[in-house]
This record gives structure tokens, sequence and C-alpha cells, in this order.
């Protein structure tokens, strides 16, 4: 296993966990102001001080995780529940006018700005976490699509698909018994990708104040409510921007860690 | 040397001795920003307070003007006279007033104006003002007789509006991009999007302005105000949006702060018609569920007086009615829980853009959540705010301040978005606008105070500071705001 493998497993389950233990237990009551105590740096009793109306930022950013894998989870799941089958659809059928229309209509939703449309629905539809998860998901789907369509296509030029062509099995049997368990390595490495786009699509989408609506915690606006005091309360910036570098980056590394080890070229390589 | 060019040394030597010997000449160019572009520049046609913010009292003047400690004193009409039955009003115009494009500013213009903001299809947004107004006569050039058809105590304060400034038939058509008033500065420039430049009008009928020029230039964004205040790119802020900045301008000796009075009482509007806010008891709940303290320490940093009605405390009138709406949990969750709410209920909160709203109303919807009320906080836009909020009257709560200066009469209109309808109130303003004494009316402003606050209409938060900014050397800027008006006469530079 390659260091990034490593050091990318790591930092993202360092943010899982933060996520999952916020469910039974933060140091403060996320959602508490305690206004006296406001602006505080870090300290004993607030490992990563306070924000404006005091509430403790541990436990927003641990409660802000929760959110930002939620939003950027579910959003990848739509990505990949429509974009595989439509992907798997389109090499089935190579060359047919269904394969045409997929790809042109990947096509158009590829050529709009991601995140302009996605502060069109959000602006349309009423800010919120859940509209934050269509819009991201939705550019999900050309993108799973497409790489579904581009891996299938030359496996089913393979001797193996032949074979079972041969032995009378459907388009739609193949696609799922023969075609999707040999790229779904390539699905995962690309999920992971995709995942540490959604964090920064929907800190992006909450920073202009689209994504999840106060008092559930969130990156983005953590950054945006920040701004004014940035020149004498730094910490209020740089610890959601951190939390949001970690993961990233952590997801990143992930993903890239994970196309080495599970690319069987490189793998028979090392064997 | 010949003689020709000794003579041309000679005189430029003389000129510069003369340029050293004067005076340092003081700036007479100011720039001043402000957070909201104007929609247009007629103060006559809409509520915008930005456009009075550029206008008022700099390009257009009314009959009446307000001073900057929130008097009103003579504008236009030199002085005038009332009748002993309070109705009729005769209004004695200044001599030799011109507007920009040059034409005489007469009692045809003020009947133009007054009739124009009373007819039928009036567009201004301050209807009410003139409401009174039965009949406007020209009795000689200089002469305006204005018949009201009841007494009205507040008319010579009406007159004072930005709404009620006299504008001239000839140029009325232009009015909302090429202003033309008979104010100390001409309408210059409008950068859409940047700025607006006005130019001191050589034929004032008052005293020569100390500024030459003057470009109001529109920054909405909090972190690029501070910005362009701290690289001096621009003199002062006229409110400056992030409170919390205030205590580094404080600190640095290039920068002063100004900390005023608005007329803006900050109030959780509460929408009186809609369920469950139709109950005294569940309004008397939230008015205790409030720390206000707590709401401007947190919001605002500090900056703001808490009030207990809809009413400015600098105002002689006031009354502090902040105890009848203590923070008091328990009382709160009592009151509920005999409202049939002991599980507390679920409602909305629409917030406007401004920090107060945006801030404070986290705030109040984590202190609602004490009592049990989950308030779903919806973030708007200004244009949202008005079409679903003001005009569509589809919310629970909002938060709001009310900047107009003695709005209380609003409560009498049970038409008006918070649709408080009140007989009891609707009267006692019927009698204030036929009050005229002082002391009379001071009572009759308290006992208005006291019914709006013992019937719990909105949740009453506290009167917006005004927060002003400005390079050390800018000399009177108004500290407090009576209206919205940066009034550009009164400003100097001391350097």
């Amino acid at each position: 296993m390659s260091r990034n493998l490593i050091l990318g497993a790591c930092l993202s389950s360092l943010v899982l966990l933060a996520a999952l233990v916020s469910f039974v237990w933060t140091p403060y009551n996320y959602a508490t102001l305690n206004i006296p105590d406001k602006l505080q740096p870090p300290n004993a009793m607030h490992w990563f001080g306070t924000d404006h109306f005091g509430r403790d930022i541990f436990s927003m950013i641990m409660v802000g995780a929760r959110t930002s894998i939620a939003v950027a989870l579910v959003a990848v799941g739509i990505g990949m529940a429509l974009g595989v089958p439509l992907g798997l659809a389109a090499a089935a059928r190579k060359g047919s006018w269904s394969d045409e229309l997929i790809m042109r209509g990947n096509d158009l939703v590829f050529a709009f700005p991601s995140l302009v449309i996605a502060i069109l629905i959000t602006a349309v539809f009423g800010a919120g976490a859940v509209n934050a998860i269509i819009a991201i998901g939705i550019f999900n789907i050309p993108v799973f699509a497409r790489i579904t369509r581009g891996a299938a296509l030359s496996l089913w030029e393979r001797e193996f698909i032949l074979a079972a062509r041969v032995a009378g099995k459907g388009a739609a049997r193949i696609s799922a018994e023969h075609i999707l368990p040999n790229v779904a390595n390539l699905l995962i490495v690309q999920g992971t990708i995709q995942f540490s786009l959604g964090i920064l699509a929907e800190a992006g989408l909450s920073y202009v104040g689209l994504g999840a609506q106060p008092p559930t915690p969130s990156w983005g606006r953590m950054l945006a409510d920040a701004q004014t005091m940035v020149s004498f309360a730094p910490h209020l910036a740089l610890i959601p921007g951190f939390a949001i570098i970690v993961t990233v980056l952590g997801l990143n590394l992930l993903g890239d860690g994970l196309r080495d080890w599970l690319d069987p070229r490189i793998r028979v390589a090392r064997a | 040397m010949t003689k020709q060019m000794f003579r041309t040394v000679s005189s430029v030597l003389a000129m510069g001795v003369s340029v050293l010997a004067s005076p340092a000449l003081a700036k007479s160019d100011i720039t001043i920003a402000m957070q909201l572009e104007p929609p247009h520049l007629d103060p006559t046609s809409a509520a915008a307070q930005a456009i009075d913010s550029v206008v008022y009292t700099n390009v257009f003047e009314g009959l009446t003007r307000f001073m900057g400690d929130g008097s009103v004193v003579p504008g236009l009409a030199e002085m005038w006279e009332i009748s002993d039955d309070g109705t009729v009003y005769t209004f004695t115009l200044r001599d030799g007033v011109t507007f920009h494009d040059g034409t005489t500013m007469d009692a045809e213009d003020v009947k133009f104006s007054l009739d124009r903001a009373t007819a039928e299809d009036s567009a201004n947004a301050q209807k009410a003002l003139f409401a009174g107004i039965e009949s406007v006569e020209v009795v000689d050039p200089l002469t305006v007789k204005v018949t009201l058809s009841e007494p009205n105590g507040s008319f010579l304060f009406n007159l004072a509006w930005g709404d009620a400034v006299i504008v001239a038939p000839e140029s009325i058509d232009g009015i909302k991009t090429n202003p033309v008033g008979t104010g100390a500065f001409a309408f210059g420039e409008w950068v859409q999007g940047d700025n607006i430049t006005l130019n001191r009008n050589p034929n004032y009928w008052g005293d020569e302005p100390a500024l030459e020029t003057a470009t109001f230039k529109f920054i909405s964004d909090p972190t690029a105000a501070f910005a362009a205040m701290m690289a001096e790119d621009v003199d002062a802020f006229d409110n400056f949006p992030a409170p919390e900045n205030l205590p580094q301008f404080e600190a640095d000796p290039r920068f002063k702060v100004l900390v005023g009075s608005t007329e803006g009482e900050t109030i959780l509007s509460t929408n009186n018609k809609q369920p469950p806010f139709d109950d005294i008891r569940v309004r008397q709940a939230l008015a205790h569920a409030i720390d206000r303290q707590a709401i401007i320490d947190g919001a605002m940093f500090g900056y703001g007086t808490p009030i207990g009605s809809h009413f400015a405390p600098h105002n002689p009138a006031y009354v502090d009615l902040t105890g009848n709406s203590a923070y008091d949990l328990e009382k709160a969750k009592a009151l509920l829980a005999e409202a049939g709410f002991a599980d507390g209920f679920e409602t909305t909160l629409h917030l406007p853009p401004p920090s107060y709203a945006r801030r404070g109303g986290e705030i109040i919807a984590a202190q609602l959540a004490e009592v049990g009320i989950t308030a779903e906080i919806i973030n708007v836009e200004w244009a949202q705010w008005l079409e679903s909020v003001f005009n569509g009257k589809d919310f629970g709560l909002t938060i709001v301040s009310h900047t107009e200066p003695m709005d209380i009469g609003i409560y009498a209109r049970p038409e008006y978005y918070f649709q408080y309808d009140s007989t009891d109130f609707q009267a006692l303003m019927a009698t204030l606008n036929s009050t005229t004494a002082p002391e009379e009316r001071a009572k009759i402003l308290g006992e208005a105070q006291r019914v709006i606050a013992n019937d719990y209409v909105n949740g009453y938060l506290f009167q917006l500071a005004k927060l002003g900014v400005a390079k050390a050397g800018v000399q009177g800027l108004w500290e407090n705001a009576p209206t919205a008006a940066i009034d550009l006469t009164a400003i100097s530079w001391n350097e």
C-alpha cells in the first residue's frame, strides 16, 4: 500500500470519526449561544475557541463534518445511482439513438458551470441542505455516466463478453453480471474524487448562503460569517478552512492511493 | 535680459509668492460610501432610504427641513402663519430661489409638488403625510395657502420629510435619472453600480457650502467596506455595516467613529393575523422569551438601545416600557401552556440581509427554542422580503428595522404587513392628529406606546444605532439620523 493511501485513509477517517462521534457526543451543544463568552481564542475550555455568538467551534466543526459528509455522500449517491445505469445502457447500445440521447444529454449538463447552476437551483427552489444535495447530485450524473460508458465500451469488445452473449445472456444481464463488477474499481476511485468535490461544492454553496441553513452548522457558512472578523479573530476563519483542507486533501489522497492500489496493470507490475 | 522677459519672470515669481502666502487651501471634495445604491433619484416616488441619503437637503429641499438633531426648521418657506383653528397654513416662500436648471422656485411649484403628492394616482411612498390636505392655493408668487380638512399637529414635521420636497413641473419627467432641485448641490453624474457625483450649486440661496464636489460610492459587502475604509479609498462611511470592526477604527488615529441614534426601531415583527400569533398570550410569551441585551451584544456588538415599544428613546415623548416585556423564560413557558402550546409550535422567521436581522435572527431562533418554539430561519433578499413578507403577508415572524421617523402611526393601519387591528389605537391616532399642543401630544404618544406594548403587537428589540466612520479631518457629519440623509452643506475638512 502506498503512503498516499495510508495518509488519505487516516485523514478521511479522522473526519468521518468526528462526524460519527458528533451524533453521540460533542464537548458543548453546537446550537447553544453564550454571548458573554464570544470570540474566545482556542483555550483549554474551548479547544478551537468560540465564535461571535459564543458557540463552541470544536462542536460546530464536528457537526459541520456531518453536514458536509451527508450532503456530499447523498449527492455522489444520486450521481452513481443514475449515472452508472445510464452509462451501462449507453455502452450496451453503442451508436444507437438512445446512446446518442444519453451522451448528448450528459454533454448538455457538463456544458454548464456546475456551481452556477447549483446556485440557480437553490435560488429557485429555496436554500437548504436538500436542494444543495440535488444540485450537486445532478452534476455527478454525467461524470459517472461517462466514465462507466468509456470503461464498459472496451469491455464489450472482450472475449468473455462474447462468450456470455453466445451463452444467450441479454444486454441487461451482461451489463449487471459482467460489466459492472469490472468497472466497480474505477467507480470507487471516481466516487472518492467526486466526494471531495461534493464537500467543496457544499462549502461553496453554504458560503454564499444557499447550503444548510442556520442553526445547522456548515463549514462554508462558518467561513462566510468569519469574513469581517478575520482581522481580530483569525481562528474563526482558519479553523473551518483547515477542516475543509484536511477533508479534501484526505479524500484526494485516498482516491489516488485507491487507484494505484486497485489498478490491475499496476497490481500485475507489482506482483 | 530683455524687458519683456524680466516682466514674465517677475510675474511668475510674484505668483509663486502669492501662492505661498495664501492660507493652505482646504480640501473641497469628499467621497462618502454607503451600503445600498438608490434605485433612482426621485425621493417623492419611492420608499428607498438610499434615495434620501443622496438627495435630501443636498439636491432637493422642502418647505421645512430636519436638522441633524431632529429639529424641524424653515426650509424653502421662510415663515408661516397658522390659523387659530389649526387648519390653514399660510407659507411665505424665500425670494430669489432658483432650480438648478435656472427656473424660479415659486408658489406654483409648491402647489404642483403638493398636488402631485396628494393626487389620486400619486406614487408617493408616504401618502399618509399629506392625507389631511384639502386644498393648496397660490396667493401670490411667494405665498401659498394650504388648507387641511382637520388640524394636524405634525403637519410641519410631515413637510420636512424627503417625500415632501419641492419639485418643478419643468423637470419632473427626468427626475429619476436627472434630479433638478433647489439645493446647495446639483446632480452631476451617476455611474450605475458604482457612484453618484454632486457638484456645488453656484446660485444657491443659502450659505455657500465648504465642499465643491461630493461623491457617493456604493459598497454593499461589509468586508469590502472595511477594506475601502482602511485603504482610505473613501473619506467616510455613512452607516458602517459591520459593527464588529468599529473598535479597530476607534483605535486608529486616522479615523473617528460616530455612534449616534437612528429612527430605526428594530422589531421582531409578528403576523398578528396568523395563528397562533392571533392569541395575545402567545405574543406575550414571545416577548418574554427574548433576551434583548444578548441580541444587542451578539448581533450589534453592543451598539443599540433596548426598546419596549415602537418609539425612539431620544424622543422627548418616549416612555420606557422595556420592563413590560422583560426576559422571563418561566413566564413565557407558563403563557404558552395557558394558550395551549405547552409543547411549543413551529413557525417561520424571515430574515432580510442586514446583519442586525441575519445575526439577530440566529440569536432569536436559539432563544425561542428554549421555550419550545421552533422558528425555521429563511434568509431572503430585500426584493423577496418586500414581495412575500411586506406585500404578501406570508410569514410568521421577521426582523426588520423601521427607519421612518415617528412612525408609530403604522399601527393604526390594519392592512399594514403585521396586521394589527385595534380600534382603541386607531382612535388614539385620530386624537393625536387633531391635537397641536405639545404636552397633550406627548401624553397621547405615551398612551399609544403603552397600548401597543400591552398588546404585544411585535417583539420590540432595540433602537438601531447609526455607526458612522470617517477620516479624522472630516467635520460636520450628522452623528444621529433623524431621517435618512447625508447633509453635505454642513461638511467641511479640518486638516
